[in-house]
């Protein structure tokens, strides 16, 4: 049975892009108002999943519920931020062009941009701390400030849940902890967001919920209680090199609780 | 009048290949556009055999449905079978291509047709078929209302779904997550490329289409970062290209089709040193200028 408070439901999906499965039977289950982060390998398939609940990959089998529905009847209530790196820089846009793009699902099929979209995208820009940067070509960003306008753009969505995929890859300290407090601000407004993560340094700074995986699903649920050094090793399995800096980063670093921060 | 028509038709050409190459360039898929302006000649031959004349609409209907088709296997070659896309493109096209001409070549006396044609046209004889009433008054050749009626359609359609086309050119996964079908644009748009294409190749020829879908937008895209202003000066630049092309022609008194490509790369060449001049003296100032912005507030 569906609990009511929960955001998404994947059942037993399976996606396979020629016949090698990217991933094989996941099944989970994630509660309204958590920051949840994904980790796991290369190639573990973290995107894939993303992307797939996102309906841009097609599923091989099982079923994705979110709100209890069909993405077609919620696509307005949830946001997807793709790989900054997955689009062409040099497109030519503002950075006002962009994030206005956050709006387009909401806008008809013939509608053109109101009065009231632009104060939306404003506003947004305002958030991230780029509304200096509104008439900026978007080719002449910084990564930082590329990822800033990325999360403007799902922010103009004005979504309940929102998909972010590798929102910290490759920017600056001040531009990660920028994000990090907004989405912990959304949090707290009770939406939900899904981060695929690659610092496992963070992840207990980050994240009160976990989503482990290397093609099949290895562990999730809060993370204070699943972010084992088991779980890792499990998660990782040989592929970690750095296994031993993992430990000692746990044994040392007491856990920070998100009211303290 | 003669060279007035010949310009006229030359620039609804230009502008119309042109607004529709500058979403090509930007989805890096300048050479589809190549493929479809070749592949279309099998479908133009097989409409022609099946009713027999030489009907607009009997043409376009076979040759669109050809540069479906080809859009169609290159994407099939590539995304499912896993073939680089350039090879894609390339074995697609050349195949089509010569399946068309082998067609003219067996039914020559049939098809009223000829390869020469298809390839650098004769803009030129544009004038020779012009409209005529009933009353006996010359409306002008036929191909400019062809033309004409082609590019109401072409700007109406990047004005009415501007969002559609900008938003799936930058960022198809993204598009596809808000519910904007990638695939039905992609091949709306590679669909009005095929019927530009067949309108146009009786009056300029293939490979001058391929000029204006990818010279002017190139340039337009060398000269400006935002995406309206790139559209508005593909036309101007058309334009240009069509009126110096003819005159250049005129006066040496040689190809129209070849002086307008030529005067495309001219154009091409000439903004490509004003910008890279142009970005080194920028570079100066950014390097002057860029040391405060680094303090970016948080």
């Amino acid at each position: 049975m569906m609990n009511e408070n929960s955001v998404l439901k994947v059942n037993s999906l399976t996606v396979g892009y020629t016949r090698k499965p990217v991933l094989w039977g996941i099944d989970f289950e994630i509660p309204r108002g958590k920051i949840v982060g994904i980790v796991g390998p290369n190639g573990a398939g973290k995107s894939t999943l993303l992307k797939s609940i996102m309906g841009v990959i097609p599923i091989t089998n099982g079923s994705v519920k979110i709100f209890d529905q069909s993405l077609d009847e919620v696509r307005k209530r949830v946001s997807y931020v793709p790989q900054r790196e997955s689009v062409d820089w040099d497109f030519p846009a503002s950075v006002f062009d962009v994030v206005m793009m956050g709006r387009y699902g909401r806008l008809g099929l013939l509608n053109r941009p109101r009065k009231a979209d632009k104060e939306v995208v404003l506003d947004c820009l305002e958030k991230v701390g780029m509304a200096d940067f509104a008439r900026r070509q978007i080719s002449q960003l910084s990564g930082g400030q590329q990822q800033r306008v990325f999360i403007a753009r799902a922010l103009a969505q004005q979504a309940d849940f929102y998909l972010l995929d590798e929102p910290f890859a490759g920017v600056d300290a001040a531009t990660e902890e920028t994000i990090i407090q907004l989405l912990r601000k959304m949090s707290e407004e009770n939406k939900t967001l899904i981060v695929v993560h690659h610092d496992l340094q963070s992840v207990k700074k980050y994240f009160d919920w976990i989503i482990m995986l290397n093609v099949n699903l290895v562990a999730h649920g809060p993370t204070e209680t699943t972010f084992t050094e088991e779980n890792i090793k499990k998660t990782y399995g040989g592929k970690l090199t750095l296994l031993s800096d993992v430990r000692n980063i746990l044994a040392n670093t007491p856990y920070p609780t998100k009211e303290n921060k | 009048m003669i060279s007035f028509w010949i310009i006229l038709t030359g620039a609804l050409v230009a502008v119309s290949a042109g607004l529709l190459g500058c979403f090509l360039v930007l989805r890096r898929m300048s050479m589809v556009g190549d493929a479809i302006s070749h592949a279309v000649l099998p479908g133009i031959v097989i409409a022609f055999l099946i009713s027999g004349n030489r009907e607009p609409l009997t043409i376009l209907i076979g040759a669109s449905t050809l540069g479906l088709v080809t859009t169609f296997i290159i994407e099939y070659l590539h995304k499912k079978a896993k073939v680089q896309g350039d090879a894609a493109i390339g074995v697609t096209y050349t195949f089509l291509f010569a399946v068309g001409v082998i067609l003219l070549s067996l039914f020559a006396g049939q098809v009223d047709i000829d390869q020469d044609c298809v390839l650098y046209g004769e803009i030129a004889y544009v004038p020779i078929d012009t409209l005529i009433t009933a009353s006996g008054m010359n409306l002008g050749p036929r191909p400019v209302y062809l033309l004409g009626g082609l590019l109401i359609v072409i700007v109406s359609f990047i004005i009415f779904f501007y969002k559609q086309l900008s938003l799936t050119a930058f960022d198809p996964g993204f598009a596809t997550a808000i519910g904007i079908s990638t695939v039905l644009w992609h091949y709306l748009l590679m669909g009005l490329v095929s019927i530009t294409t067949v309108v146009s190749f009786q009056s300029v020829g293939a490979i001058l289409i391929i000029n204006f879908l990818i010279g002017p937008p190139s340039i337009a895209y060398l000269i400006t970062r935002s995406l309206k202003r790139m559209l508005i000066y593909t036309v101007i630049i058309g334009i240009l290209i069509a009126f110096f092309g003819y005159q250049i022609a005129a006066y040496f008194d040689v190809s129209v089709a070849g002086c307008m490509a030529v005067t495309t790369g001219i154009i091409f060449a000439a903004c490509f040193v004003y910008t890279s001049y142009n970005s080194k003296m920028k570079k100066k100032d950014i390097v002057m200028t860029q040391i405060p912005q680094s303090a970016e507030t948080v």
